[in-house]
């Protein structure tokens, strides 16, 4: 099974793009960093002077190499010695003192950037509309998440802060370097420029890998969840090995992507270890034959040295530095991925409201089709037009896949129509803000879906203003399960404060069923939209629910997808769905009478069957 | 897993708990370390290479500072003396050191990448096949979201690990250990000191790494209970807005990022104290050794570049430690997952494999339970003892209400449970004599839960027979009656069904799942509610392409809608557990038993 990747940016194809983008990426990380960025900056400042602090040292020794130690064997040399440790001490503890203070300043912040960032795409997920999941493996959602956001925060506090201050350290350091000795120094530096030369190449070449290896693990994720949750089928079929190999071949390109990226790396380290200890070489040669020459002291030699030593360090880590910016880029750019994904079912900028709907549903020439649906296909709604009167049970029946699920999803703006109105009380819901469509709306889905919670919390879930048990909400609450015949959680370990969904109790799919279906009850909606809502049940069950569900559907106005005739019963008028429209409405026996592809759908006699059963009927 | 009295560590139990005793801490780690001894077996070749590289590279990086002092201790010397000699070896030997040092060390990137990378795929891979082999039991009370962190997160912790981790420690240890011995070669005296610090550095490294291991055990599971909270939400998302659920969910999954932001802060202080440590200890022990050198320097028994060479030894023998630490953040994390991940590796298969399979090459069918109990603990039996014959080819309807054990009867014929007493037999073989290839080819159980895999709707049905063509596919699609509607989906039979089939609906995938058994083509099928979701006319079709694919295998067909008692030979009404009704349809609609009375309210429901 291939996985489908979502649709992601095109990589960086030319080198400039590539530049630019991973400058312009990492800067929309602005507004999230906004509240921190006083206390990274201080960070960078205790950091530089911690760097500049290594750097005074080998000053201190030049000094006392030149000075007391250059007349050794006088006796006050010795007395001399003191005074310069005690200022290489301070300054020691100088450098780990601001190395504290850089942490104290910058890491903290890092972790509130990371947590508003991860609460924000959450809160972006849930906004953004169902179209957005379908496309979207959630695989690829929670490595976002999780993994992505872990590395932007590692890089705010730690990789941004040290790119800074180690370059701003080598430069100060080299400054030093030309400084003590113009040649020494440009020896030093025209060293260095395969190192950025290299860095360049290294840019382009890596982002793209990095890019390519998040998604790919991603899609192993996604393989991951399919092959669990799936577990089921794979088992019913002996397809566990089949399944693996498939695992097998995805998890192979992502290690191809991985040594990929290992050879980036290596070839930066490469350039990072070999630079300094050429430069080191040559300076060694041409420094002690300038100490022959008197050009030098032999203080400033040792001082150039340890210099060029502190140096070490801020140029190797450059390397890794890099790799860590062009990760958080890429994790960035995943970031926006999502963030920039249109959100194409909003509120209105000036919601209307409904203060006490009397549940009139209507559909005005609705046309809807998937947005990925070929042209050669006509609208999968193709203009509906049905009317519910406040009060009135509606059954929906079509054949499977005629847009049945579709119809009810447009209700309560999971997916919004492409051309026409539904309207509900006469106001477009599409004018309505989606809170509170959705507070007169109570959908029972025919995929029922728990939460991990207790029994209560799954049922009581359209109730924010039940939360926690009160006499008001125990009363809700066993309506509902009441009216579901959901009374097997009383035999549940703690009844219904039992966890389900998926970290508790499985439940069989009957069992799921009634209690989404009790969710929708005690939603108390104006309108209620049960898709299919019986299918798992057994006979008995259902019609006792059924039973139970005529005394709610009185005062509320109901549309419910049918399959079978029991369901119907429940209406008290039929749509008939086909081809895109509603091509009759009727009661349930007016329409067995008129329309043949009603009987079709709805009958499951044979038709000699059915004519007696007719006769029977008419004879009464 | 809840964890009882006498809990054991054994397998998954007890993960969720802190406080084990020094025995079970030892045998979770004898678990861990003998799982990571089999992972790096196979690599051992590359492993002892890499380590010569790192080797080699390092003792050719640890000379620099020794060559300086010689440069400048001898060099500058002789240089006077018009002697270029000794100056000239000095540098050549640290270019060739530093230019070999360099190549090894891009050497060993690359090959460590690959004996990571090869762990990795090997750890995936068994784990991947051993929660696929563990028994449905299994999974149903691990809970699929543990499984899915176990594979994902638990293996990035390892990825990271493996990726820099060990190179760290491995070029740390190599580079420290290298330095010290260089330092005491050169200076024994200005050795000593630096030995004298490695005191407060064992106190300070101890005391971090009693502080941080709890947090990085807190840091796991707040991780976990994130990740499990997040894919909730977006796989019931359509819940989430139909019930508006959306800033109810945003608190608490606020709680959740904010504990787990907490606990990470708390590692970062830890670290906050533990790094800025380290460089006071070496500072303070540069100054030491300044203080010592600087003496016998000004008494003539030191050098000035040996001077020199001791303090960049001193410096440089610290700078490793911090990336070490981080060795030990990322150790501590991959430790835990590996203790978690070897658990469930070390569960057994409820249902496991046989050890010498019977041969059952062409199944007839006929499948017999002799004298069968099953139950999911001893005090809570679902099938009390019962026997059941069913000769090949015949076909079943088995009825009942919601909960009398229809499912489960269905789970043991397939062998997604075994029986906790009597046995399963298919054609005279004890189902756990089968080899799992032969068993399911032979049974294949069609579920009301039609999950779809990512993938095109040709590939979904092809997991039925992973060999089939194109048209095989298509001919048991129409079979099924599922060929017009596929055929009307954007891309026919290539169309992608996207996750979790969202824009299938549940009848469509009902029927893809149907194509996919009737392509499987086994002996014996079992069909769980496989029909519910789907209409009438589709009902119809099924039904008609059952009688067909039915005629000469045998099948077990579990419906509510007693639709399917048409086309059963015999039909078993089932109550809390126990077969209590068995007969022809005929027999037991003109009776006056549960059944008559099922069936006569059924037919009064239909038109």
């Amino acid at each position: 099974m291939t996985t489908n990747t979502p649709p992601a940016p095109p990589p960086p194809t030319n080198d400039a793009a590539a530049r630019n983008n991973t400058f312009r990426s990492l800067q929309r990380l602005y507004p999230y960093a906004k509240p921190a960025l006083p206390r990274i900056y201080l960070g960078m400042v205790a950091a530089l002077l911690a760097g500049f602090v290594a750097l005074a040292i080998p000053q201190v020794l030049a000094w006392l190499v030149d000075g007391p130690l250059r007349t050794a064997g006088n006796g006050d040399s010795a007395s001399q010695i003191w005074p310069a440790v005690w200022v290489v001490l301070g300054l020691g503890v100088l450098e780990a003192i601001m190395i504290a203070l850089r942490r104290w300043f910058v890491l903290i912040p890092g972790t509130h950037i990371e947590a508003r960032m991860r609460n924000h795409l959450y809160a972006r997920l849930q906004d953004l509309p169902v179209s957005f999941h379908d496309r979207w493996p959630s695989g690829q959602l929670l490595s976002r998440a999780v993994s992505d956001l872990n590395l932007i925060r590692r890089w705010v506090s730690f990789g941004l802060v040290l790119l800074v201050v180690n370059f701003l350290t080598i430069v100060a350091g080299v400054a030093i370097l030309l400084w003590m000795n113009w040649l020494l120094g440009v020896i030093f530096v025209v060293c260095s420029i395969p190192i950025w030369i290299y860095g360049y190449v290294f840019e382009e070449k890596y982002s793209v890998i990095a890019r390519r290896s998040q998604d790919q693990a991603g899609d192993l994720a996604t393989a991951v969840e399919e092959s669990v949750h799936g577990i089921r089928v794979l088992k019913a079929f002996g397809r566990g090995s089949f399944a693996l190999k498939n695992f097998a071949s995805q998890a192979e390109s992502l290690r191809g992507t991985e040594i990929e990226k290992a050879r980036a790396i290596a070839g930066i380290w490469l350039w990072l270890l070999l630079v300094p200890d050429v430069a080191f070489a040559l300076c060694l040669m041409v420094g002690v034959w300038l100490t022959s020459q008197g050009d030098l002291s032999g203080g400033e030699l040792l001082a150039f040295f340890a210099t060029a030593t502190v140096l070490r360090f801020p140029v190797e880590s450059i390397g890794f530095l890099l790799s860590m910016t062009f990760d958080a880029r890429t994790a960035t750019d995943r970031f926006f991925d999502i963030l920039d994904t249109p959100n194409e079912i909003t509120d209105p900028a000036d919601p209307a409201t409904l203060a006490a709907p009397l549940g009139r549903l209507a559909f005005n020439n609705v046309h809807f089709r998937y947005p990925d649906s070929p042209e050669r296909f006509p609208d999968l709604l193709n203009g509906i037009d049905l009317v519910l009167e406040p009060g009135e049970t509606m059954a929906l029946v079509g054949l499977t896949g005629s847009g049945k699920s579709t119809l009810t999803a447009l209700t309560t703006r999971l997916y919004d129509v492409t051309a026409g109105a539904v309207t509900l009380d006469g106001v477009d819901v599409r004018a309505l803000s989606r809170e509170e469509l959705r507070s007169h709306l109570a959908m029972a889905f025919e995929d029922a879906t728990l939460f991990s919670a207790s029994v209560r919390d799954n049922v009581l879930l359209g109730r924010a203003e039940f939360a926690g048990s009160s006499p008001a909400a125990d009363a809700v609450l066993a309506q509902a399960l009441q009216i579901a015949q959901a009374g097997f959680v009383n035999d549940l370990p703690l009844g219904v404060d039992t966890l389900v969904g998926e970290e508790g109790m499985s439940l069989s799919g009957g069992q799921r069923q009634r209690l989404a279906l009790a969710r929708a009850v005690a939603a108390r909606p104006s309108v209620l939209i049960l898709d299919d809502p019986l299918s798992a049940l057994d006979v008995n069950t259902e019609s006792l629910v059924e039973n139970a569900l005529r005394e709610v559907l009185v005062d509320t106005t109901a549309l419910i997808v049918a399959h079978r005739p029991s369901t119907v019963m429940l209406a008290d008028r039929v749509a008939l769905l086909e081809d895109g429209r509603i091509t009759a409405v009727g009661t349930h026996s007016e329409l067995l009478r008129t329309s043949p592809h009603y009987t079709f759908v709805i009958s499951s006699l044979e038709d000699e069957e059915r004519r007696e059963s007719n006769r029977a009927e008419e004879a009464l | 897993m809840s964890v009882t009295a006498n809990s054991s560590v054994n397998g998954v139990e007890g993960e969720e708990r802190h406080d084990f005793t020094k025995a079970e801490s030892k045998q979770i780690r004898a678990r861990s370390l003998r799982l990571l001894g089999s992972l790096l077996l196979p690599v051992r070749g590359k492993v002892v290479l890499a380590m010569l590289l790192v080797l080699v590279s390092t003792a050719a990086q640890v000379a620099g500072p020794a060559l300086i002092a010689f440069g400048i201790d001898r060099g500058l010397p002789a240089l006077l003396q018009q002697d270029w000699m000794p100056l000239a070896t000095t540098g050549g030997i640290y270019l060739v050191a530093g230019v070999l040092g360099a190549l090894l060390i891009a050497w060993y990137t690359v090959l460590s990448a690959r004996v990571s990378q090869a762990v990795l795929i090997d750890l995936r891979k068994r784990v991947f096949l051993h929660t696929q082999k563990l028994s449905l039991e299994f999974h149903e009370s691990y809970t699929s979201g543990r499984i899915i962190s176990r594979q994902t997160s638990d293996l990035d912790a390892i990825r990271e690990l493996l990726d820099s981790g060990i190179n760290q420690l491995v070029q740390g240890v190599l580079y420290m250990s290298f330095t010290a011995i260089a330092l005491v070669l050169f200076d024994g005296t200005s050795g000593l000191v630096l030995f004298g610090a490695l005191l407060p550095l064992v106190i300070l490294t101890r005391w971090f790494q009693m502080r941080s291991q709890r947090l990085f055990r807190q840091s796991r599971v707040a991780s976990a209970s994130l990740i499990v909270r997040f894919v909730e939400t977006m796989t019931g998302i359509r819940a989430v807005k139909a019930f508006r659920t959306e800033k109810h969910n945003e608190s608490v999954f606020g709680k959740l990022v904010e504990n787990y932001r907490q606990v990470n802060a708390r590692v970062i202080q830890l670290f906050g104290v533990f790094d800025p440590g380290l460089v006071l200890i070496g500072n303070v022990t540069v100054a030491a050794v300044l203080l010592v050198g600087g003496f016998r320097v000004a008494d003539g028994q030191l050098a000035i570049g040996a001077l020199l060479a001791t303090l960049l030894y001193t410096r440089r023998f610290f700078d490793p430690m911090e990336e070490m630490a981080m060795f030990y953040n990322s150790y501590q994390s991959a430790a835990a997952a590996l203790e978690k991940i070897s658990g469930v590796l070390e569960e057994r298969p409820g249902v496991p494999d046989p050890v010498a399979p019977v041969d059952l090459w062409e199944a007839r069918g006929r499948v017999c339970f002799d004298n069968v109990q099953f139950a999911y603990q001893a005090d809570r039996e679902i099938l009390p003892h019962f026997d059941l014959d069913i000769p090949a080819g015949q076909t079943i309807a088995l009825v009942g209400s919601t909960g009398a054990g229809k499912s489960t009867l269905a789970k043991l014929m397939s062998r997604f449970y075994d029986p906790t007493d009597g046995r399963v037999r298919l054609d005279d073989v004890d189902l756990r004599d089968l080899h799992p290839k032969d068993l399911r080819r032979a049974i294949v159980m069609v579920t009301q839960e039609a999950y779809l895999f990512s993938g095109s709707v040709a590939e979904n049905i092809a997991l039925g027979k992973p060999d089939a063509s194109a048209h095989e596919i298509r001919a048991a699609a129409a079979a099924v009656g599922a060929h017009e509607f596929i055929d009307s989906l954007p891309n026919g039979y290539d169309t992608d069904v996207n996750k979790r089939g969202g824009r299938v609906s549940a009848g469509q995938r009902q029927l893809i799942s149907f194509a996919r058994a009737f392509l499987a083509n086994p002996a014996v099928l079992i069909l769980d509610e496989a029909t519910s979701s789907l209409d009438i006319p589709s009902e119809r079709l099924v039904q008609e392409a059952l009688q067909t694919l039915l005629a000469d295998r045998t099948a077990v067909i579990i419906a509510h809608r007693l639709s399917t008692v048409a086309i059963a030979d015999r039909v078993l009404v089932m109550e809390h557990g126990r077969i209590v009704e068995d007969g022809t349809p005929n027999e037991l609609i003109s009776g006056t038993g549960r059944f008559a009375t099922m069936h006569a309210a059924w037919r009064d429901s239909l038109v």
